[in-house]
C-alpha cells in the first residue's frame, strides 16, 4: 500500500472530478437553491452516477456493485467536494452500502443491493438523539415484540433523510451498559406505519430531516447482523463516516484554498497584487501546511480502513479531526481575504463556508475527534 | 558479520530488503537498537568520543558497507545503493529500532554539495572521511549582519595567487568547537552584486588565525559558537565551484539542511524518555483512563494528531520521493512543521510537569535527570524555529516557490 495515487486511482479521481466539474459545479447547487428544489440534489446526476458504477463502489460483484473499494469512493468524495456536489455519495454509496456490507444478511443484501447499486434506493443513517455528533443513541429505544421489535424515538436533523426511502436507524436495545448488544441498527423503510418525517432546508441547501419513530413495528429480519452487529457494527460505519466527510472536506478545502490563491494574484490595491504582502502571504503558507496534512490524513485513514490496520480506528479521528481544523482555517480566511465581495451572495465562495461548518459539526467536530482520540489511546 | 564482499545494491528490492534485515540482525549490536539520549548521537570527527564501545563498533560496520550514506557511490565510501534501497534500508534500520551510526554537516549537507559540483579532487580529499566519520564539518554561514538575510555575508576572502586571505566573522556556528573544518560563505568580490559575489570556501579550523567562542544560550549549554578570522591562509582550491557560484550553492545545501533538520527532530523525538502521556498522567492525574485536566487533554491530543498527520506526510514525501524521482511541493513545508511540532510539544510537557519543569540543577533532589533535561530541552526548542532558515522565511519560500505569490 502506499500514501502515493496509483495509475488506476489518478483515472477515477480524474474521471470524477470531470464529472463534477460538467455536470455539478457549484453554479448547479445555487440553481437547486434558488429554484427551492425540495430534494436538494438532482436525481438524473445520481442515475447517471449509478451507471457509471458510482453506487455500487462498496458492494460486491455478485449484488451488481462495481467493488472499486473505499480507496475510490474516497476520491469520488473528495472530487464532489471540490464542486460543493450534493449527491447521495456519502449517505447511499458509503454509509447505506456499508452498512448492509458489514451487517446485512444474505436475504437483506439480495433484498436492497442491487437497489441500491442501480439508484433506486437512497439510504440515510438516523444516529443521533441530540444536536451534537454521540456515538451511540441515547434515547431511542428498541423493544422486544413477540414477532420482532418496537421503535420509539425522534432523530432530529438526519442528513440526507428528506430523500432516503430507507432509514438505518440506530436504537438502544436495551437500558443497560452501552456496549456489544445494547444497540441494535435496524432497516426503517421510510413507507413503515409509525414514521414520519420533517424535512428541513438547512444552510449548505442539503436535506435533512427530523424523524419520528412512534411504535414502529418491524419484523426479526429488520435488525443489521451479521457479521456484524451492535456497537462493532456502528463502531465501524462511523469509522467510514469520519473517513467519508474528511475525503469530503480535503476537496472542499483544496478548491476553497485554490480559488483564494487565484484571488491573491488578481486582486491589485496600491497598484500590486494583494498576494504580494506579506501578511497574507503568510497566513496563505499556513493554509498550505493545513490543507497537506489533511490530505496526507485523509490517505493514511484510507489505507488504514482498506487494510483493516490496527490503528484504522484512531486514524479516522486524525483524519476527521485535521478536516475540522482545515475547514475551519481555510474557509474563514478564504472569506476573509476576498473582502467584500466574499460576503456576497453572488460570490460563490460562502457557499463553501456554509458546507464547511456543516461537515465540521456532522459525525463529530474536532474536539468530539480529539477526546476519542485520547480514549482510544488510552488517556 | 559484515560481508565486504556481498553486494547489496545488485538485489531487488524484494530480495535487498531480506538481506539488509539479516545484515542489520546480525551486525547492529543489541545496545545499538535501543533510543539513544542526545549525548549519546555520534557525531564523529576528531574530537568526538563514544559512549560506549558498541557505538564505535556499529560505525565501523556501517562505514564499512558504506551505509552511513547509503546513496553515495562505493568510490566516495558510499554504498552505491539505489533511493529505493535506501528508503528500504531506512524502513529496515526503523523496524529493527537501530540507530543511526553517524550524525553531521558533512554527511546531509556538504556531501551532498560535493557530490553534485565539488572538484574530483574535492570529492576523493573529503567525501570518504565524511563518510567514516573522521572529519566532523561547520557551517560558516551566518554573521552577525547576515541572519534571515543571508546573502548579507560579508566575511572577506581575498585571492593572492595560489591562496585566499581570510577575514571576518561567523555566529551561530553549531558546535563549531567540536568540528576540525568548516564550509563558509565568504565575500569574494566586494565590487558584485550581492548574490553574485560570494563563494563558498572549505578551510580546516586549524589553520592559524581561528579562534572559536563557544555562546551560551538560555538554556545554559552552548550549541553553538562565534569563529573569528584574521588573516587566514586558505589554498585557492578549497573553493567549491565557480567563485561567484556561492550563492547558488548556499541554496542548495539550505534545502538538504532543511531536510536533515526535519529528520533529526524526527529521530530526536524518539529519543526522548517521557512521553507528554506519561508526564501528564503522573502530575496531573486521570480519573477512568482520561486525565483529569480537560485542556490538557485536548491541547495534547491535538497535538498528537498534528503529529500523526505529520508522520504520514513525511511518508507520503518519501513515497512520492521514490515514485517521481524528485520530493514533490509538500518538501517545503517539512522543516516549518517539524520545528512548530517540537516547540508545541515541549511547551506541552512543560505544562504537563508544573513545577517539576523548572528545575535548573539538583538530580535527585527534587528533580529527576529527565526533569531537569526537559527543562533544558523546552529553552533549546526555541531555537528550532529560528535555526536553519526562521519559520518566517521557510513561510515566504512556501508562498513564492510553491504558491506562486508574487515578489
Amino acid at each position: 500500500m502506499t500514501l502515493v495515487l496509483t495509475p488506476e486511482a489518478e483515472i477515477i479521481r480524474d474521471t470524477a472530478r470531470q464529472f463534477f466539474d460538467k455536470r455539478s459545479p457549484v453554479s448547479a447547487l445555487r440553481a437547486l437553491r434558488d429554484r427551492r428544489d425540495p430534494d436538494g440534489f438532482s436525481r438524473p446526476l445520481w442515475h447517471d452516477m449509478a451507471e457509471l458504477g458510482w453506487a455500487g463502489f462498496l458492494v460486491p460483484e455478485a449484488y451488481g456493485g462495481s467493488e472499486f473499494g473505499i480507496g475510490g469512493l474516497a476520491l469520488a468524495l473528495e472530487a464532489a467536494g471540490r464542486t460543493l456536489a450534493p449527491t447521495p455519495l456519502f449517505s447511499t454509496a458509503l454509509l447505506g452500502a456499508s452498512a448492509l456490507v458489514l451487517g446485512g444478511s444474505d436475504e437483506q443484501k439480495r433484498e436492497f443491493l442491487p437497489g441500491l447499486v442501480s439508484g433506486q434506493h437512497l439510504f440515510a443513517i438516523a444516529l443521533e438523539d441530540a444536536a451534537h455528533h454521540a456515538p451511540q443513541p441515547m434515547t431511542t429505544r428498541a423493544e422486544r415484540t413477540a414477532n420482532g421489535w418496537r421503535l420509539n424515538g425522534t432523530k432530529p436533523f438526519v442528513m440526507d433523510g428528506g430523500v432516503a426511502d430507507i432509514f438505518i436507524v440506530a436504537a438502544r436495545v436495551d437500558g443497560k451498559a452501552l456496549e456489544g448488544n445494547a444497540v441494535g441498527l435496524f432497516l426503517v423503510p421510510r413507507i413503515a406505519a409509525g414514521v414520519s418525517t420533517t424535512p428541513h432546508l438547512m444552510v449548505d441547501n442539503r436535506n435533512a430531516a427530523t424523524i419520528r419513530l412512534t411504535d414502529v413495528a418491524l419484523g426479526e429480519d429488520a435488525e443489521l447482523r451479521e457479521p456484524h452487529r451492535g456497537v462493532d457494527l456502528l463502531d465501524r460505519l462511523l469509522q467510514r463516516a469520519y473517513v467519508g466527510l474528511a475525503a469530503e472536506s480535503l476537496g472542499l478545502a483544496a478548491e476553497a484554498f485554490d480559488r483564494t490563491l487565484q484571488f491573491l494574484k488578481e486582486r491589485r490595491q496600491f497598484g500590486v497584487a494583494i498576494g504580494s504582502f506579506q501578511a497574507l502571504k503568510h497566513r496563505a503558507a499556513l493554509m498550505f501546511c493545513e490543507l497537506e496534512l489533511l490530505r496526507s490524513a485523509v490517505r493514511g485513514a484510507v489505507e488504514a480502513q482498506e487494510l483493516g490496520a490496527e490503528n484504522a480506528s484512531a486514524l479516522a479521528s486524525v483524519a476527521k479531526a485535521k478536516a475540522c481544523d482545515a475547514l475551519w482555517l481555510i474557509s474563514n480566511e478564504c472569506i476573509q481575504m476576498h473582502g467584500g465581495i466574499g460576503t456576497t451572495d453572488e460570490h460563490e465562495i460562502g457557499f463553501f463556508l456554509k458546507r464547511a461548518r456543516v461537515i465540521q459539526r456532522a459525525f463529530g467536530d474536532a474536539s468530539f475527534h480529539r477526546s476519542r482520540y485520547a480514549a482510544q489511546v488510552g488517556y | 558479520m559484515a560481508e565486504p564482499t556481498l553486494n547489496f545494491s545488485n538485489l531487488d528490492p524484494n530480495s535487498f530488503r531480506a538481506a539488509a534485515r539479516e545484515w542489520l540482525e546480525s551486525n547492529c549490536p543489541p545496545s545499538m537498537r535501543t533510543p539513544s539520549r542526545d549525548d549519546e548521537v555520534v557525531w564523529g570527527g576528531t574530537k568526538g568520543t563514544f559512549k560506549s564501545p558498541e557505538a564505535k563498533i556499529w560505525l565501523e560496520r556501517m562505514a564499512a558497507l558504506g551505509w552511513t550514506v547509503p546513496t553515495w557511490p562505493r568510490v566516495y565510501g558510499g554504498g552505491g545503493l539505489s533511493g529505493e534501497q535506501a528508503l528500504i534500508l531506512d524502513e529496515e534500520m526503523r523496524h529493527l529500532g537501530c540507530r543511526a551510526p553517524l550524525y553531521g554537516h558533512g554527511l546531509s549537507m556538504l556531501g551532498p554539495v560535493l557530490l553534485d559540483v565539488g572538484r574530483e579532487m574535492q570529492k576523493g580529499a573529503h567525501l570518504p572521511r565524511i563518510a567514516r566519520g573522521e572529519i566532523r564539518w561547520a557551517q560558516g554561514y551566518s554573521e552577525p549582519e547576515a541572519g534571515s538575510d543571508l546573502a548579507n555575508v560579508r566575511m572577506r576572502a581575498e585571492l593572492k595567487g595560489d591562496h585566499y586571505l581570510v577575514n571576518g566573522h561567523k555566529i551561530w556556528t553549531s558546535y563549531a568547537d567540536y568540528c576540525d573544518w568548516i564550509f563558509c560563505l565568504v565575500r569574494v568580490d566586494p565590487a558584485a552584486s550581492k548574490h553574485e559575489g560570494i563563494g563558498f570556501l572549505l578551510i580546516d579550523l586549524a589553520s592559524p588565525g581561528i579562534r572559536v567562542a563557544p555562546i551560551r544560550l538560555i538554556n545554559g549549554g552552548s550549541q553553538f559558537c562565534e569563529v573569528f578570522f584574521e588573516d587566514v591562509r586558505v589554498p585557492a582550491e578549497n573553493l567549491v565551484g565557480e567563485p561567484n557560484q556561492g550563492w547558488s550553492i548556499a541554496k542548495k545545501l539550505l534545502e538538504y539542511e532543511r531536510k536533515s533538520l526535519e529528520g533529526f527532530s524526527d529521530r530526536h523525538r524518539q529519543r526522548v524518555g517521557l512521553s507528554l502521556r506519561d508526564i501528564a498522567r503522573e502530575r496531573v492525574g486521570h480519573a477512568d483512563g482520561r486525565l483529569s485536566d480537560a485542556v490538557l487533554r485536548d491541547n495534547i491530543a491535538a497535538y498528537e494528531i498534528d503529529d500523526a498527520a505529520f508522520q504520514l506526510t513525511r511518508r507520503r514525501l518519501a513515497e512520492e520521493t521514490a515514485a517521481n524521482g524528485q520530493p514533490g511541493p509538500v518538501s517545503a513545508m517539512m522543516k516549518y512543521y517539524a520545528a512548530e511540532l517540537n516547540k508545541r510539544r515541549l511547551e506541552l510537557a512543560v505544562a504537563a510537569a508544573g513545577s517539576y519543569a523548572f528545575g535548573w540543577e539538583g538530580e535527585g533532589e527534587g528533580f529527576s535527570a529527565l526533569e531537569l533535561r526537559l527543562t533544558r530541552d523546552w529553552l533549546r526548542s526555541k531555537a528550532n524555529s529560528i535555526e536553519g532558515g526562521s519559520a518566517e522565511i521557510n513561510l515566504n519560500i512556501i508562498a513564492k516557490r510553491v504558491l506562486g505569490l508574487p515578489d
